[in-house]
């Protein structure tokens, strides 16, 4: 078959045009070989070397299956450090809700479109800051010489001294990831229709009423999105931990950062990050199972 | 409208033919660098050998290649000191930062990879290099400087082994005990002090599993019938009798440090008033006016060290041994000393250092009579083997681990 000699640009157009198979395909093939190759590929990976073990000696890599890694992370010791990293991101992400429904509440219903947009900025103005220097400054904040017992102090108040504790901990993941929650929240509050809170008073409904059965459901694909945030972010992490807690501040990131930088033992940092990921598909099971998803 | 939960996508079965079969090529391709155990070696510690122990080491120094590839520390290879040896020899240095042991380990994998001919590696890495064959041996009749080291530095166990030697030292720096003169107004002479309830609270410590050793170090003095001999080979009951210890610990200590600036801060602040410490924060807090000071107590004290180690397939030999014999002699050692704030290998170095700051060879402890040196025990890879024939050494994976649980 032959066509009429035209510019090579528009014989490919048209080709492509006559087989669009091959136009999917040359579309799709950059992003699947993306997740593909890097993202599964790098997750299996993952899973092999955490069947794996060290040599105390020579610290080679033995690449024979064991459990071994998976029965150490079975231990007291280890136990013990996924319960608190689980449970300080639970109470991180309580306190974000809290805080972030009435926030976004008011920003998406009351607030005129100037304070909105100024409440905006606030929100955002601090993810413009690194991250690292938002938590030297809280240690600048709570630390014993630090502003917080100076404001005690000074108010005739017993000094709080909470630098380098859980609290510490809990406060400063608290403000570093509220951000997080406040946008999803912001977002699914403002897209409920003002004639569906009006129906609900016409029908007699009081305000609290219809905060919980209208504006809650409707809130909840928000606030899901926002704890996958604060929830993850938070187990993830290990650089607040290392600043700003004292004693007894391991998270599940603290024990894989050491098992690589120090020790060496990837077979076992690679078991202990499968820990995260089996969490988090719990949590996502949970939240589906909650009929979270179902507005979304 | 929800989609029926239960239909299968069609390309499942594809993509996990496609997983398994990269889980695959990764398990063949590494494979080959599987191990083999070692049969039972005759010399050393027991059962291990140095796979590069009979590669000869070079003869005479030829003519430079150009450059030379080295991994080091970050301020290791300065302009100050580099220059000079790069107009005197036409070696270009070459840096890649090793930004931790295990770091500089891996980089150095597979003798080197062929691409590195230099590594500044601490006592806690060097026998992990040595005994996984990633260095070779080196003839150190080639270095002059090497006679004017520290007697004690010029063949430690952690870069010699049966008298090969397979690197060069270079600096080296004790782990003191710092403490601030508002709580100590006379040195304390024990490290009994960050053990003892009476400070609470107030102790801070590093984040690192070789603190151990530092526990071992105090233990072998205070509690002798347990035998320990060298902190960084301990049985399992000593290793045992040396966590419990660091447990009781645990509720003195406010925190445990991770960076220098940390320590400083902590003290500042008030927060802790005693710790283990590096000599450079001592100086940093002297310097801002701070009343602190440390002190090497009567038990002695832990130390790091670190020397220059030969990659097994160093691509530029000639210019690796050039960098060795310059940077032992005492001029680049004392600008690297004053520049890190480490003691250099080499004793005529002092001279030097007091002439380029005033009072810099007192500073750093380069005046030191030989016996200070001797009080101190250098970093070194804990292994299973115990140097004395025997296997049931506590390995550093295990330390690691205990220090998790320390630490909690």
């Amino acid at each position: 078959m032959t066509t009429a000699p035209s510019p090579g640009g528009a014989r490919i157009s048209a080709a492509l045009w006559r087989r669009p198979w091959l136009r999917a395909s040359l579309t799709l093939t950059p992003p699947l070989a993306w997740f593909f190759v890097i993202y599964l590929a790098s997750l299996a990976v993952l899973l092999l070397t955490s069947l794996w073990s060290v040599d105390p000696f020579t610290n080679n890599l033995h690449h024979q299956l064991t459990f071994a890694n998976f029965r150490e992370i079975f231990t007291a010791t280890y136990l013990r450090i996924i319960w608190r990293t689980v449970v300080l991101a639970a109470l991180v992400t309580i306190t974000d809700v809290v805080l972030a429904l009435p926030f976004a509440y008011f920003m998406a219903r009351v607030a005129t479109r100037r304070v909105r947009a100024a409440l905006f900025v606030a929100v955002l103005l601090p993810l413009w800051a690194s991250y690292l220097a938002r938590v030297y400054a809280w240690i600048v904040i709570l630390t014993k010489g630090g502003t917080l017992n100076w404001a005690f102090r000074h108010v005739g108040l017993p000094e709080p001294n909470i630098g380098y504790t859980h609290t510490a901990m809990w406060l400063v993941f608290s403000y570093i990831w509220l951000p997080f929650m406040i946008i999803p929240v912001y977002t699914s509050l403002e897209r409920i229709p003002d004639s569906l809170i009006e129906a609900s008073s016409d029908l007699g409904a009081r305000q609290f009423r219809t905060l919980r059965t209208v504006v809650w459901p409707l809130a909840l694909p928000g606030i899901v999105a926002g704890s996958i945030f604060t929830f993850s972010l938070t187990l993830g992490d290990f650089i607040t931990p290392l600043l700003i807690g004292g004693t007894n501040s391991n998270l599940i990131g603290n024990v894989i950062y050491d098992n690589i930088g120090t020790a060496n033992n990837l077979p076992f940092a690679a078991a202990l990050a499968i820990v995260p990921i089996v969490i988090m598909t719990i949590y996502l099971l949970g939240a589906r199972f909650l009929g979270a998803f179902e507005a979304m | 409208m929800k989609p029926p939960r239960n239909r299968r996508p069609r390309w499942l079965p594809t993509v996990l033919a496609l997983v398994a079969a990269v889980t695959l090529l990764g398990a063949c391709g590494s494979s080959a660098k599987t191990s083999t155990p070692t049969p039972g070696g005759t010399s050393g510690t027991a059962g291990l050998k140095v796979p590069t122990a009979d590669m000869a080491p070079l003869e005479s120094i030829g003519k430079g290649e150009g450059k030379v590839n080295v991994i080091a520390w970050d301020g290791y290879t300065e302009p100050e000191w580099v220059k000079p040896f790069e107009t005197q020899t036409g070696c270009k240095v070459n840096t890649k930062v090793g930004t931790t042991s295990s770091d500089m380990v891996s980089l150095m994998a597979n003798g080197g990879g062929g691409q590195y001919d230099l590594v500044s590696a601490s006592g806690d890495a060097d026998l992990r290099l040595i005994y996984g064959g990633d260095v070779r041996p080196v003839n150190v009749d080639l270095i002059p400087a090497w006679k004017d080291f520290h007697p004690f530095l010029q063949s430690p166990s952690f870069n010699t082994i049966d008298g090969i030697h397979y690197g060069v030292s270079l600096q080296f720096g004790p782990n003191t005990l710092l403490y601030a003169k508002s709580a100590f107004p006379t040195a304390p002479d024990t490290w009994k002090v960050i053990y003892d309830t009476k400070y609470k609270g107030k102790v801070t410590v590093p984040n690192n599993p070789i603190q151990i050793a530092d526990a071992a170090l105090y233990l072998s003095k205070s509690q002798p019938d347990l035998g320990i001999k060298d902190p960084y080979e301990l049985t399992q009951t000593q290793f045992a009798a040396a966590v419990a210890l660091l447990k009781d610990q645990k509720v003195l200590v406010k925190k445990y440090w991770n960076l220098p600036s940390e320590e400083e801060s902590l003290f500042k602040n008030g927060e802790t008033v005693v710790g283990a410490s590096w000599p450079v924060q001592t100086g940093n807090l002297k310097k801002s006016g701070f009343a602190a000071d440390d002190t090497i107590p009567k038990e002695g004290a832990t130390g790091w060290a670190d020397s220059w180690l030969l990659a097994t397939k160093a691509p530029h030999p000639n210019c690796a041994y050039l960098w060795m014999k310059y940077i032992s002699e005492p001029r680049p050692q004392a600008q690297q000393a004053l520049s890190f704030g480490e003691t250099p290998a080499n004793r005529k170095a002092c001279p030097i250092m007091d002439e380029l700051e005033k009072g810099g060879c007192a500073r750093l402890h380069a005046d030191k009579p030989e016996a200070y040196y001797q009080s101190l025990q250098f970093w070194k890879t804990p292994l299973a083997q115990c140097g004395d024939g025997k296997t049931d050494c506590v390995p550093f994976q295990k330390w690691v681990a205990a220090w998790t649980e320390i630490t909690g």
